[in-house]
C-alpha cells in the first residue's frame, strides 16, 4: 500500500528506557547546524580581528588571484586571494562579523518594534488596532528590497541603513504574529482576574501577556536569522548595503562576479559560506520551532 | 462574497495609498531636484524660476495632492536619464521582459515543485522525502545571486549549454527562471508535502481506497485536488519575491527587465523612475494578492462567511 501506515493499527510504542531516550534527544538536537554555525558564523565573527591569517582590507598585489589550496595554490591562502590580492579566508571570517551583527541587532529592533506593536493593537483592539494592521499590510507590500535601494540612496549606504531596512522589513512579521495570539490571550480568565484585582493595563500587558507570546517570539527571531543574513548579503551584492572595502559577504560575491570565469573562487567561496550558515541556522530554528512553538509558520 | 471582495479591493486601495505617500515622502527626502537639474553656472533667480514653475515652493500637502492626481492619470513626470519619455513609459518598456522571465520561473518551479511535494507526502520518511527535504532547504539557504553566479560559470562558461547572459530565445531564460525559481520550488514542495499528509488522513481519501478507486487516482485526483489550496495562497506570495528577486536575477544575468531598470534609475538618480518602479511593483503585488484571496475565497466557503 502507499498510503501512510494506519495509526490506529500501529503497535503503540513502549516507554523507552532512560539511556535510549537520552539517544533519541541527542539524534533530535541538530548538533550539526549548532557545530556549522560555530564554525562559520560565530567563532570567526568572535577571533577573526586575532586568528585572521592576513589583514581582511590591505592585500597585497603581487599576491593576487592566487588559487585554493588544492586548486594549485598553498596554504599561505588556503581559500585563495582575490583581485587585489586579499586572502579569502580572512575577509570571509572578518564578514562574519558584519553577517552576524546585522542580522542580531536587526532582529533585535525589529522584533522589539513589531511586538509592542503588536501587543498594543491585539490587547486595545478598536482603530489604534486597525490602523497598525493596515501598516503591516503596507509594509508586507512594499518590496524591501527597491526600498533598501531607496534609502541607500537618500541616506547613503551604510551599517545603519542595513539595520534600517531591516528593521523595516521585519517588525511586520511580529506585529502580525503576536497580536494574532493576544487576541486570544487577552480574552482568558487569568487577564479578567488581573483586570478586577486592579492592574492597570501596562501591568498586565507585560506582567500577564508578554509571558504568553515569549515563544512565538523567540520562535519568530530564530527562523529569520538566516533570511535576514540573505537580505543583507543581497544588498551589499547590489551595492547599497555594507559599503566597500569592509568584508561583507554579499560584497565579495559582488566582487568575484566578473571574474567567474579566470578566479572562481573569489565568489564562490563567501556564497558557500552564506549557504551553509544559513542552511544551519533554518534547521536550528525548525527545531526551536518543533520544541516552543509549533503553531509558528514561516515562508 | 460580494461583501467579502468589496472590502478586500477597499483595504487594496488603502494600502497603495499609502505607498503613494511613502513614495512621494521618499523623493523629497532626496533634497530638491533642482539642484540636480540645473547647470552648475545658473543663478539663484533661475533655481527660483524653476522651483515655481515645477511647484516646489507650494505647501508639501498640495504638492502631494497634485502628484497624486497626476498618478491617477498615469502621469508620473518626465524620465531625468531617458530623455524624452515619461517615467511610466520607460517602466512599461521593460515590463513584458519582467513578466516574460517571472511567469517562467513560476510555471517551472511549479511543475518541478508540485509532484516531488505530492510523492514527498505520500512516501513520507522514506529516503525520497528526506531528499526533498534537503533540497528545499538548501534552497532556502542559498542566496540566489550567488546561485546565479555558479549556474553561469558551470552550465554557460563550462559546459556552454546556455548563453551567459541577456535576452534571446528560449534558452536565454533557462539559467535566470532556475536561479529565480529555486527558493519557490522549496517553500512550494514543503507547503504540498504538509497539505498532502493532512488530505491523506481524511475520511473521504478512506472511503475512495475502500471503494476501490485506483491509488494513482486517489493521489492525483482526490487528494491533490483538495491538497493544491494551501500553495495556491502561497502564488500571493510568490508575486512579492519573483518581483524582489527580479531586481537581483536580472542584474547578475543583465535581463532587460524592470529590476534592472530599478538599479539603473536609482544610480543614476531618476527619481520619477524610481517612482514609477516602486509603484509599479507594489500594484503588481498588491493586484496578486487580491486575486488569490478572491480564489481562494471562492474555492474555500469558510473565507468569505468568516
Amino acid at each position: 500500500m502507499l498510503g501512510p501506515p494506519d495509526p490506529n493499527t500501529a503497535p503503540v510504542p513502549a516507554r523507552p528506557s532512560a539511556s535510549r531516550r537520552l539517544r533519541l534527544a541527542l539524534r533530535r538536537f541538530p548538533i550539526v547546524s549548532i557545530f556549522i554555525l560555530f564554525a562559520l558564523l560565530i567563532f570567526p565573527a568572535i577571533t577573526a580581528d586575532w586568528l585572521a591569517p592576513h589583514d581582511p582590507i590591505h592585500g597585497s598585489v603581487p599576491d593576487r588571484r592566487q588559487p585554493p589550496v588544492f586548486f594549485g595554490g598553498d596554504w599561505e591562502h588556503p581559500l585563495g586571494t582575490d583581485r587585489i590580492g586579499r586572502d579569502i579566508l580572512s575577509r570571509i571570517m572578518h564578514g562574519a562579523k558584519v553577517s552576524l551583527s546585522i542580522s542580531l541587532v536587526g532582529i533585535f529592533f525589529g522584533g522589539i518594534l513589531g511586538t509592542v506593536l503588536g501587543l498594543i493593537g491585539g490587547y486595545f483592539r478598536g482603530w489604534l488596532d486597525a490602523v497598525i494592521m493596515r501598516l503591516v499590510d503596507i509594509s508586507l507590500a512594499l518590496p524591501s528590497i527597491l526600498l533598501a535601494l531607496v534609502l541607500a540612496i537618500v541616506i547613503g549606504p551604510s551599517f545603519q541603513t542595513v539595520i534600517l531596512v531591516v528593521v523595516f522589513v521585519l517588525w511586520a512579521f511580529y506585529a502580525r504574529q503576536v497580536r494574532g495570539e493576544v487576541l486570544s490571550i487577552r480574552e482568558r480568565d487569568f487577564v479578567a482576574r488581573a483586570r478586577v484585582s486592579g492592574s492597570s493595563h501596562a501591568r498586565i500587558i507585560v506582567r500577564h501577556i508578554l509571558p504568553n507570546v515569549a515563544n512565538t517570539i523567540v520562535v519568530l527571531a530564530t527562523l529569520q536569522v538566516g533570511s535576514v543574513i540573505i537580505l543583507e548579503a543581497a544588498l551589499s551584492f547590489l551595492g547599497v548595503g555594507i559599503p566597500r572595502p569592509t568584508p561583507a559577504w554579499g560584497l565579495m560575491v559582488a566582487d568575484g562576479r566578473q571574474l567567474i570565469v579566470s578566479a572562481w573562487w573569489i565568489a564562490f567561496f563567501p556564497g558557500l559560506a552564506i549557504t551553509l550558515t544559513v542552511f544551519a541556522l533554518n534547521l536550528l530554528g525548525d527545531w526551536v520551532r518543533d520544541r516552543l512553538d509549533p503553531k509558528v509558520t514561516q515562508l | 462574497m460580494r461583501r467579502y471582495l468589496l472590502l478586500r479591493i477597499a483595504q487594496s486601495l488603502v494600502a497603495l495609498l499609502a505607498i503613494s505617500i511613502i513614495t512621494f515622502g521618499l523623493s523629497h527626502l532626496s533634497g530638491s531636484p533642482v539642484d540636480s537639474m540645473l547647470p552648475d553656472d545658473a543663478g539663484p533667480e533661475e533655481a527660483e524660476r524653476l522651483t515655481r514653475e515645477w511647484g516646489l515652493d507650494r505647501p508639501i500637502h498640495v504638492q502631494y495632492f497634485t502628484f497624486l492626481g497626476n498618478a491617477l492619470q498615469g502621469n508620473l513626470g518626465d524620465s531625468l536619464k531617458w530623455r524624452g519619455y515619461t517615467a511610466l513609459e520607460v517602466v512599461m518598456e521593460r515590463l513584458p521582459a519582467t513578466i516574460q522571465l517571472g511567469g517562467f520561473a513560476v510555471l517551472v518551479s511549479t511543475i518541478i515543485a508540485i509532484p516531488i511535494g505530492v510523492l514527498a507526502g505520500v512516501y513520507k520518511d522514506t529516503p525520497f522525502d528526506s531528499a526533498g527535504k534537503l533540497v528545499a532547504l538548501l534552497g532556502q539557504a542559498m542566496p540566489n545571486f550567488w546561485l546565479g553566479i555558479v549556474l553561469i560559470w558551470i552550465f554557460a562558461v563550462k559546459l556552454g549549454w546556455f548563453p551567459t547572459s541577456g535576452r534571446g530565445g528560449f534558452s536565454h531564460m533557462v539559467l535566470p527562471a532556475i536561479a529565480m525559481g529555486w527558493f519557490q520550488v522549496a517553500a512550494l514542495m514543503r507547503l504540498t508535502r504538509s497539505a498532502m499528509l493532512e488530505v491523506l488522513d481524511s475520511e473521504y481519501i478512506k472511503l475512495a481506497r475502500i471503494k476501490g478507486v485506483p491509488e494513482w487516482r486517489v493521489i492525483w485526483v482526490h487528494a491533490l485536488r483538495n491538497a493544491a489550496i494551501a500553495p495556491l495562497t502561497y502564488f500571493g506570495v510568490i508575486a512579492g519575491v519573483i518581483l524582489t528577486g527580479s531586481v537581483v536575477i536580472e542584474t547578475v544575468f543583465a535581463w532587460p527587465g524592470t529590476g534592472q531598470l530599478a538599479i539603473e534609475a536609482i544610480r543614476g538618480r531618476d527619481y520619477p523612475v524610481v517612482q514609477a518602479v516602486v509603484l509599479t511593483f507594489a500594484s503588481v503585488f498588491i493586484l496578486a494578492n487580491l486575486i488569490v484571496d478572491t480564489l481562494y475565497a471562492y474555492v474555500d466557503p469558510r473565507i468569505r462567511y468568516g
